[in-house]
């Protein structure tokens, strides 16, 4: 190919001025044609290879070649590159091989026959019992109120220094199907004990961001006695499932639609937020809420199988710090 | 022999001693063997050849007696007797060993057992009950977490999160017949009588064309070329109206009848609010007619 080229250029320089223009003409279609083919093979056999990373259009030594290769660049400088899908936590977030898929027989035999399936079969009904630690402060005990009010079939009980242990047996002989127990730190609620149970896990997170009814800004009246709906987000592995169905056994089977409440738990990154709002369907395009009730974020601690036992019970899941927290794009739940 | 007055004057008021604790009004003695904890001539075990303290290890209460005699072995200067459990006893015991020794050394062991035993009953009540376990707080751990949910809150959006999942809640049919949005079910019907009325209609689509020809293109332009035109504001009176109304069906999300309501409304003209019989009467608009008005209206215009 070169020589071919090279042999032209000469060709070139051998003829006059005068034939030169005329030849240049009828010459330069015919180079370009030649050039346009070589092109045509050298980007074929140069897309297939690629060129050494610091070579650029200027090195080329012919005028013509260059210049072609600097029209080819621009126009594909020109085409839009795709538009990037931006890179975020949930996007980068490391496979979780526990993560259920809707088809799964295994998982859906299992949550068949674990211990909310007596909820889930509309066998029971949940009964709450709400209760605190030792000599609760103001806040913590207005926060069980409002907790009450929005759990139906809800009851506090003032705890008189007595052991968790001792109440699960009275609690179970009562009917109660729940046990929380809103534990306290320098009057402000920083844990919670959830325990389900005839025989249930016992979940163990820590509370943040609690915000009562009346630090709530722009909120609705209190709520209603009727039964509200359950949303439940982003509970996507085995561990998330079973805390999902530890929540949705909180609330009764039928939400009642004519109250148009709803308590929402949405995970994201771990983080477990609760939100309590009334909403208002104004089209079929779009709703208001408005935002009644406590608020506040879980994060789970750990999960025992059976019912609270600290010291020799079987845990499912204890979050560890060192192993599970060292990196950034691994959730558990 | 211990010259006691002689250490006292050494060690005891306003001198130094190792043992001494000196706070704003009192002086404490800090050495294992004192029976009262103050520094006072009676209750310095250094400056007193006959002294004797209770002391309790592991449950377990002690009476220890100093003998003076080996005095030059302070390892085994101290004697120690095992007290019986039972208070009565030990304090009988107490008495018994210490049996003429001064008053105020026998009164304050006794002492110092009631107060032993009533601790350690304290204790034993204690570890009956939950004991609170204080779990520390990494300062950093704690900052990091919050800082955390701070971001999960954001990328949460939970308002959009919960409206979204209640439109697709009430999209799928859960809250069943209460809101009374039924678009789907009204627009299958009015499908369904389309295709009745497209038949009938079709002779009369030619005489229609030449009534609401006009009508129908402007409509197509002031979606698209808006600005094209001169005779805009001529069209514009009469086009506003029916850009309302427009607004108000594509709500309703239906394009396919949208034509058909541009007609509709071209010819009702704003006089009359869209009904549904109305509607059904009209004959939908097939684009060729618009295309094919649309260089003839441009024409028009130049």
């Amino acid at each position: 190919m070169d020589v071919t080229t090279s042999e032209s250029v000469s060709k070139k320089k051998g003829k006059t001025k005068k034939l030169k223009q005329k030849i240049k003409t009828d010459e330069a279609p015919v180079q370009e044609m030649e050039q346009a083919e070589i092109e045509v093979t050298e980007n074929k056999s140069e897309s297939g290879a690629c060129f050494p990373p610091t070579f650029s259009v200027s090195e080329i030594k012919n005028k013509q070649r260059r210049h072609a290769m600097f029209l080819k660049l621009k126009e594909e400088k020109r085409k839009a590159p795709p538009k990037e899908v931006p890179k975020t936590i949930e996007n980068q977030r490391i496979y979780d091989e526990t993560t259920v898929n809707p088809e799964d027989e295994e998982v859906a035999f299992d949550e068949g026959t674990d211990e909310f399936s007596a909820y889930f079969n509309r066998l029971t009904n949940p009964k709450v019992l709400i209760t605190t630690s030792d000599r609760p402060r103001g806040r913590t005990v207005r926060f069980c109120e409002q907790l009450a009010t929005m759990i139906p079939h809800a009851h506090v009980y003032y705890r008189r220094g007595l052991a968790l242990k001792r109440v699960i047996p009275q609690c179970i002989s009562r009917g109660f199907t729940y046990l929380m127990v809103i534990n306290e730190d320098r009057k402000v609620p920083n844990g919670l004990v959830l325990c389900h149970l005839p025989d249930g896990p016992t979940a163990h997170f820590k509370v943040s961001s609690v915000r009562l009814r009346k630090e709530m800004k722009r909120r609705g009246k209190d709520p209603t006695e009727h039964v509200p709906e359950v949303i439940l987000n982003n509970f996507t592995t085995r561990l998330g499932h079973s805390i999902g169905r530890m929540f949705a056994a909180l609330f009764p089977h039928d939400p009642q639609f004519v109250g148009r409440q709803v308590a929402t738990f949405h995970n994201q990154r771990d983080f477990i937020f609760f939100r309590f709002h009334r909403y208002i369907f104004k089209n079929e395009k779009k709703v208001g809420i408005q935002e009644l009730g406590p608020r506040f974020t879980l994060k789970l601690r750990s999960l025992q199988k059976g019912t609270f036992d600290s010291k020799f019970g079987e845990y499912e899941w204890v979050h560890k710090r060192h192993e599970m927290d060292s990196s950034r794009r691994k959730f558990h739940l | 022999m211990q010259h006691d007055d002689v250490i006292w004057d050494l060690i005891g008021n306003k001198s130094f001693c190792s043992y001494k604790v000196k706070t704003k009004t009192q002086q404490f003695c800090r050495n294992e063997y004192n029976i009262t904890g103050l520094c006072n001539r009676s209750s310095c075990p250094l400056a007193n050849s006959q002294y004797a303290t209770v002391r309790e290890e592991k449950g377990l209460c002690y009476l220890y007696m100093k003998v003076i005699e080996r005095a030059a072995f302070p390892a085994r200067m101290w004697e120690k007797v095992k007290l019986d459990r039972n208070y009565a006893k030990a304090l009988e015991q107490i008495d018994e060993n210490l049996i003429y020794w001064p008053r105020f050394i026998r009164h304050k062991c006794k002492q110092r057992l009631t107060k032993i035993t009533q601790y350690l009953i304290r204790i034993r009540k204690l570890t009956l009950k939950r004991q609170r376990k204080l779990v520390p707080l990494s300062r950093k751990v704690e900052r990091r977490e919050k800082r955390r949910e701070e971001k999960a809150l954001i990328a949460a959006q939970l308002e959009n999160a919960i409206e979204k999942e209640l439109l697709d809640r009430l999209k799928q049919g859960t809250y069943g017949d209460i809101y009374n949005f039924p678009i789907h079910a009204f627009d299958k019907a009015m499908e369904k009588q389309e295709e009745e009325t497209e038949s009938e209609e079709e002779e009369e689509e030619d005489e229609e064309e030449s009534g609401t020809r006009e009508f129908v293109a402007e409509e197509e332009f002031e979606e698209s070329d808006l600005s094209d035109f001169e005779d805009m504001n001529n069209l514009k009176g009469s086009s506003d109206e029916e850009e309302d109304a427009e607004e108000q069906s594509s709500e309703e999300e239906e394009t396919e009848e949208e034509l058909e309501e541009e007609k509709t409304k071209a010819k009702s003209k704003g006089k009359t609010p869209l009904k549904g019989p109305v509607r059904k009467k009209r004959a939908y608009v097939e684009i060729e007619y618009e295309q094919e008005t649309e260089p003839a209206q441009k024409s028009k215009a130049t």
